[in-house]
């Protein structure tokens, strides 16, 4: 899983029906410091972010199990709505 | 999942008995800005979608989820067709 920014929105009428009714978003992924890195993909929210949100994402197989027991082809979803996050600065390793 | 534009279709008569009857295309991955970015792969339509098309692709195991690729040997499904791509950001808008 990692933290993404909701950046825009994808609208396909026809799709497969596992797809029907689910709203697709296009995703920036972001780095330890929350900003964006890596190329933009689209995910299926299962939770109802919206724009600009910071959200947690899964790729991969078990993107779709954020919809069981619903069968949905996905292989990214939006599986949380991040309200904060705390990084911790590296330690400077010591002499 | 990823946007990507068709480029064409492969015919292979000779092929796995569970890929009978699909449509294979090939499709190039787009940015979401429109550009080109990455290598063209092979996907099995399961939408109808027609040349030139943007259309929504589903990569790994998921692409078996659909209806027509269940257990079949794919890992590359067309899920959707494109209707429009809406960027906050930068304020575009396009239709495609």
């Amino acid at each position: 899983m990692n933290l993404a920014r909701i950046v825009g929105r994808v609208v396909a009428t026809h799709k497969d029906d596992g797809l029907a009714g689910r709203k697709l978003l296009l995703l920036s992924p972001l780095d330890e410091e929350l900003k964006e890195s890596g190329s933009a993909f689209i995910a299926v929210d299962a939770v109802g972010a919206g724009a600009a949100e910071i959200v947690i994402f899964v790729r991969g197989r078990e993107a779709a199990h954020a919809f069981l027991p619903d069968s949905v082809p996905t292989d990214a979803s939006v599986i949380g709505i991040v309200d904060a996050a705390t990084l911790e600065r590296p330690r400077v390793p010591g002499p | 999942m990823f946007l990507a534009r068709i480029l064409g279709t492969v015919v292979a008569t000779r092929k796995d008995d569970r890929l009978e009857g699909c449509k294979l295309l090939v499709v190039q991955p787009l940015e979401p800005g429109g550009r080109d970015g990455g290598t063209p792969v092979v996907a099995v339509d399961t939408v109808g979608a027609g040349s030139g098309e943007t259309v929504l692709v589903v990569t790994g195991s998921s692409a078996r989820m659909t209806v027509r690729t269940k257990d079949a040997p794919v890992d590359a499904a067309i899920v959707g067709i494109v209707d429009t791509v809406s960027i906050d950001r930068g304020g575009r808008e396009s239709a495609r």
